[in-house]
């Protein structure tokens, strides 16, 4: 029997929750023996091509990207993780959530103080995805199965989970597990 | 306020079906707390008069929903504290403080020793179930000691009755009403406008990160927090237990 598959991503966040994953030291020989890592950064693949068991998703949705990139791993993962404050509560860059779009991208490509931009442009291309109105957290756009708050969630909450899923235990985290700072 | 001294009786109630004797006069929860249960709370504060406002203690008298901080006990009652329907409800209240207002835990000073956040460790709560506000609330920074960051601020209004009560100062106010209804000072000014001293105990009233001393943030290293190893309520569910004095009769 192949070893289950598990998916990662990073959406609006900034791999700190990755590393928290990587921080699992030496269990991490462990991890492989138990899993396969299937579309993630770690692996470098770009596309699903398999069924994966597992999903992490890091960040929340910023852009369009973001979402269509969840609504992917969704579509793809049998259970679907929100991984850290930003994927569970927008995070950091939901701190744009207080001032409107428009003021965002006039302060950071116009009137921003540290801004040299002598052609007035704010980035338009047709390949950029575009910004949503606000920061979401994932589950205001998709299911999520099960959250793991923190910023990141410690390499032991992140262990814990993963190992009671894997050998098709409840998750249950002790309350040291359970930190949304 | 003047001392009133009431004769006090002995009163039996049911809490959880457990038969508890308390003194006429307590409420539900300095009884509960005085047979060493707990009832979790965000508004109401020992020392303060109790107001009843967060609803996060939430029991049950005779079937009926009530809060814990402002119900006397009164013989025969059935109180419930624990019931699945009475954790439901308390989660929701936390989980409805949580997306009312903008609290960013990873970068509060106050995260490892907010009862907010404690509460919503104790109860296993990884995630609200209802949509974020992101609420457009100020920060006044005015005062050179103090500051008051509106976006964590819940409404408790410990800090209105501490200056009122205990600094005798009334350096805090509510303005508005229902979900615009805010913390004020002096209404209309600043920070910096009132009498408000650092060494105010309103500074410390403050359950979450909305009163901040400045230039004392993060002073606790992580893992050395309030509410890092043990959940909020541990103290009173397990009494500390009592050093005799050396020389005091045994």
């Amino acid at each position: 029997m192949s070893k289950p598959k598990v998916a990662t991503c990073s959406l609006a966040g900034c791999f700190g929750c990755h590393m928290s994953l990587l921080d699992i030291d030496e269990r991490i020989l462990e991890l492989v023996d138990l899993i396969e890592f299937h579309k993630t950064p770690l692996t470098d693949i770009k596309r699903f091509t398999a069924r994966c068991a597992v999903g992490l998703v890091e960040g929340g949705c910023a852009n369009e990207e973001n979402v269509e990139v969840l609504r992917t791993f969704r579509r793809h993962c049998d259970v679907l993780i929100s991984l850290g404050d930003c994927a569970t509560m927008g995070g950091i860059p939901a701190l744009r959530n207080f001032v409107p779009l428009e003021d965002c991208l006039r302060e950071a490509y116009l009137a921003g103080p540290s801004v040299y931009n002598p052609g007035g442009d704010v980035p338009n291309d047709i390949e950029l995805p575009l910004l949503l109105d606000k920061v979401r957290p994932c589950h205001e756009v998709v299911k999520i199965d099960y959250f793991l708050p923190g910023c990141p969630p410690s390499a032991d909450t992140i262990w814990a989970a993963l190992k009671a899923l894997l050998s098709g235990e409840p998750v249950e985290l002790p309350y040291q597990l359970i930190k949304y700072d | 306020m003047s001392e009133v001294i009431l004769p006090t009786s002995e009163v039996i109630f049911t809490l959880d079906g457990v038969t508890v004797t308390a003194q006429s006069g307590q409420t539900v929860m300095e009884a509960a707390e005085a047979v060493g249960i707990y009832i979790p709370r965000l508004c109401h504060k020992e020392g303060l008069e109790p107001y009843g406002s967060c609803r996060v203690c939430t029991v049950t008298v005779n079937g009926r929903p009530a809060s814990a901080c402002t119900t006397p006990v009164a013989d025969g009652i059935a109180v419930e504290s624990e019931s699945d329907q009475i954790r439901a409800w308390r989660r929701t209240v936390i989980e409805m403080l949580f997306v009312e207002g903008n609290h960013f835990c990873m970068f509060c000073e106050k995260s490892g020793n907010c009862e907010l956040q404690a509460l919503g460790y104790r109860m296993g709560i990884v995630a609200p179930r209802l949509p974020y506000l992101w609420p457009k609330r100020p920060v006044d920074a005015s005062h050179p000691d103090v500051l008051i960051d509106h976006n964590r601020c819940i409404l408790c209004a410990r800090c209105v009755r501490t200056s009122r009560d205990v600094d005798g100062k009334q350096a805090f106010a509510f303005v508005g009403r229902g979900s615009r209804r805010h913390l004020a000072v002096n209404p209309g000014s600043r920070l910096c406008d009132t009498k408000l001293d650092v060494t105010d105990a309103a500074v410390d009233a403050c359950p979450v990160g909305a009163i901040l001393r400045k230039r004392r943030g993060f002073e606790t290293p992580i893992g050395r927090r309030l509410y890092d190893h043990v959940p909020i309520g541990t103290g009173v569910e397990q009494p500390v237990e009592l050093t005799i004095r050396e020389g005091s009769p045994s």
